[in-house]
Parts: C-alpha cells; structure tokens; sequence
C-alpha cells in the first residue's frame, strides 16, 4: 500500500495557525480554561492536543490538564476477520466529573471513532460536557457526530485519504490530501 | 501482529508472541485499575469454560477476565455432567458448539486434550491446563509478574522448585521464560526432576541452597501428593526439610530476589508460612496479573480487523 500525494492541504505554518484558532476558540466558548480538559486521542490526536495546550498556555499563562485515550476496546469494528490491533495507553490524570472536555483528533471522518471516545469517557466519569476539536473535517460521516472546533473543512470523496503528518510520528509537519495505491 | 486462533503451549508462541501478550495484559491491567473495570472488546461473543478438573482460582480468574471483557459466558463442569454418563470429549465440544460458541476455554486431565480439541472444533481454543502438558495462561502471568518487577527478562536467572515432573506450570514456565532470555534453573528431589530436562534449555541443581545462591526470582510449586500416582516421595515433613523455602533459605537468595507461587499453597510445606506473607513475595499480584493476561489473551486470539474506522489508517 503506498500513499500517492494528490495535494498538499495545510503547510506547518497553517497547522500552528489553525492550532491557535482552535484555542482561542475554546477559551472564548468556555469562558477561560476553568475546570476545562484537553484528551488526545491516540496517536497523532495526542500530539495535536498537546499542541493547543501549549497554544493555551501561551495566552493564558496556565496550562489546561491534558489526558489520552486509546479508544482500540471500543472500537466497533473488532471481530474475527483478522489480527487484533495493537493497544496504546489510556491515561486521565484529573477528575473527569464536572469537567469539560475538549477531545482532539486529527481527521473527522465516519464519526465511529468520536463515537468510540465518547463511550470510553463515559466509563471514566461523568463530563460536564464533551466537546469535539479536529485539525481536519472531511465529511462522510455515518454517525450525527459533529466537531466544535474545525481547523480546515476539506471536500474528499471515499476513497481519497488525509494524511496528517506531526513532528513526533512523521518528523514533519504537514497535511495531504492522496489516495493508497495497492501494491508497489 | 499477534495471529494464533489458538493457545495451546508456549512452546509454539515466538518470543515476539509472547512479548505481544505481556504489553496488551499491561494495557488491560490499567482497564482493571479504571472506575468502571469493564471494556466491551467481546460484546456479542460466546465463551464456554470447560472444565474436565477441579480448578478454582484458574476458572474464576478466566470467568472474571470473560466479563471484564463484556463476552457471554457459560460453564461447565465435569462433575453432574454428561462426561459423568461416558460422553467423548469431541461429542461434548461438538454439542457446545452447535449451541455457537465462539471460544472454548478447557482444563483437562489429559496431556494434549487442548490440541486435539484445537484440531477438531471451529472454535478458539485456550488452553487452561491440560495433564502434565501446559499451563500457558500462569507461565504467562508469572512472566508478566518478573517484567514488573525485574523489566527485561534477558539473561535474568530464575529458580523453579519442587515436582518439576508432574508440573506443568514448570514446563511452560520454562519455555515462556527461556523464549525471552532468562536462565532457568529446576530443583527438587531427584525422583521429580525428569532425566532429560535439560533439553528445554534449563539447568538442574539438585541442592536447593545453590539453586537459589544467585536467583533473581524463585518460583515454589505447590507440592501435589494427591496427583503422584505411585508415591515417588516419603511425605510432606521429608520434603519440607530439604526444599521448603523458609527464613533460613530466604537469606541464601540476594536482597532484591522476589518469591512467586502459583497457588493454592500448602503453608509449611513447600513455603513457610513467615515467606508467604513476608515483604518479597509477589503472589497476590500474581493473581491480579492472572485476570489481565486472560484478557490479554482472550483479545488477541478473537483478532480483529482495523480497516473499517477510516481515521485511523496507519
């Protein structure tokens, strides 16, 4: 399988631009950062979510907690068809009642995997309000699941792919937009 | 990636394999610490635990692991049974399946009763304890158990002791523990040490002092008189004196050397009741690792596919 680049959708300067507009956006709609949370979803989510905390911290001299969520358990695509994915690591460091939390994602796609974050929050307590913050919304839902905070919207049809690239993962950062090509 | 329909023995896993369970059982080790313990990961399949041998703590802690995972479970026992009326062990396993049950967990009496099932049923077959054979799921748990508290096992040096003969919790501790490095060594008396153990790559030291001179980890077999069927041992006061791990030998091991035991323990005969409880023995979080592991386990072998989620191509 081999990604063919179709277009470049977002620079690394546009990345820490559409960043900063996500957390003023989240300051404004919540009125400060109190009792506010930030949880990544694994892997290049967690990367990003660190990234408006940091954006965060620069506004508002405090830093918002941050937690991940590996959301593999509650996925519901697991079944007998092939090997079971490998599992990260589920990490809340704060009480997660009463607290608003904004998960982040990279790419808004069918809607399954928020669906699945939300279910796992749910066993760890009971947010005062979850809310949905992705750098990029490609459409195709199959879920009603919409994100709050969008870093770009970028038509695609089925088959086209986005790819988010991030510092910790990929050693760049940037978007694409392409399509996989089986073999080669 | 982790691809075995089955666990049968951990003489077929790769240490990769093996090292795959461990780090999904670390995983779920942290679902088990989690307000609500429970993940739907088998929601919608259908376990059934056969059990053709009295086992309390191994049944329960797969029971637990089934639930905590969200799957159906049923039981059955040998006992009142259908095997009590002569049924075969096929005609058994065909009848639970023709009920769709997706897995099969078994414990039997009979060495390789688990790969004759494997062989025969569409269904997933764990391997709970079959005769003298395997035991993966505890060499696993006592695998997990010395990563905690020793990290890598690479050329660590563990000691296992007593009937090494009729265990197979020392067979598939010795395979899970020489697949990913350790250095293992057996002590017992000599009529339950095998005369050719030494070709599953472990060392024999018949003197329980120097066999535990240098471990990092000792691993005291409960001593089962009941399962010897010709007494190869005067009795349990002649073995407590040469091999029971009490204060006296615990100051032969180094400070940092951790004590296991598989369970149920005969207090003051293969361990002295002061060991048991004193401040280097791991056996309770043997336990809890015994839950995480199943699950591991239980996971791996359902599979699972991961293209269907879209946003998380890798």
């Amino acid at each position: 399988m081999v990604f063919r680049e179709k277009a470049q959708i977002l620079d690394a300067d546009d990345m820490r631009r559409a960043v900063i507009r996500i957390a003023h956006e989240i300051l404004e709609r919540n009125h400060g950062i109190d009792r506010v949370a930030l949880v990544g979803i694994q892997r290049r989510g967690v990367t990003l979510a660190r990234e408006v905390q940091d954006a965060i911290e620069e506004i508002e001299s405090r830093k918002v907690p941050l937690g991940i969520l590996d959301i593999t358990f509650y996925r519901d695509d697991l079944s007998t068809l092939g090997p079971a994915p490998r599992v990260g690591q589920t990490d809340l460091p704060f009480d997660l009642n009463d607290t608003v939390v904004v998960l982040v994602d990279d790419v808004l796609f069918t809607g399954r995997t928020a669906r699945a974050a939300l279910n796992e929050l749910m066993d760890f307590g009971r947010a005062r309000a979850i809310q949905l913050a992705v750098l990029v919304d490609r459409g195709h839902r199959e879920l009603p699941i919409r994100a709050d905070y969008v870093g770009k919207n970028v038509p695609t049809s089925k088959k086209e792919v986005i790819k988010v690239m991030v510092e910790d993962f990929d050693g760049i950062r940037r978007v694409a937009l392409g399509e996989i090509e089986e073999g080669a | 990636m982790f691809q075995q329909k089955h666990l049968l023995d951990l003489e077929s896993l790769s240490a990769e394999e093996i090292t795959e369970i461990l780090d999904t059982a670390d995983s779920f080790r942290q679902v088990l610490e989690r307000p609500i313990p429970k993940v739907p990961v088998l929601r919608a399949k259908t376990i059934a635990n056969l059990f053709f041998e009295p086992s309390t703590r191994t049944r329960i802690s797969f029971e637990l692991a089934e639930k905590r995972l969200s799957a159906d479970v049923v039981n059955f026992s040998a006992s009142g049974s259908s095997v009590q009326k002569g049924e075969t062990l096929r005609d058994t396993a065909d009848n639970i399946l023709a009920m769709k049950v997706d897995m099969i967990v078994m414990r039997h009496p009979d060495s390789g009763a688990a790969r004759y099932l494997a062989q025969r049923v569409s269904a997933s077959v764990i391997n709970a304890g079959d005769g003298m054979h395997a035991h993966p799921t505890q060499a696993l748990l006592d695998l997990l158990t010395l990563r905690q508290r020793l990290g890598d096992l690479q050329g660590r040096k563990v000691t296992i002791v007593g009937d090494i003969a009729h265990s197979r919790v020392a067979r598939s501790n010795i395979w899970g523990l020489t697949k990913l490095g350790a250095e293992v060594t057996v002590c017992g008396p000599a009529p339950m040490i095998p005369a050719d153990i030494e070709t599953l790559g472990c060392q024999v030291e018949f003197d329980f002092g120097s066999a535990i001179g240098d471990a990092d980890a000792v691993n005291v077999l409960r001593i089962q008189l009941e399962r010897q069927k010709h007494q190869i041992f005067p009795g349990n006061r002649e073995y407590a004196r040469a091999f029971r791990l009490d204060r006296e030998m615990l100051r032969r091991t180094p400070e940092h050397c951790i004590i296991m035991h598989p369970g149920p323990m005969n207090r003051d005969v293969e361990i002295s009741t002061e060991v048991a409880d004193g401040p280097r023995q791991v056996i309770l979080d043997q336990v809890t690792n015994g839950v995480a592991v199943r699950m591991a386990v239980l996971y791996l072998v359902s599979g699972g596919v991961r293209e269907t989620l879209g946003e998380n191509l890798e």
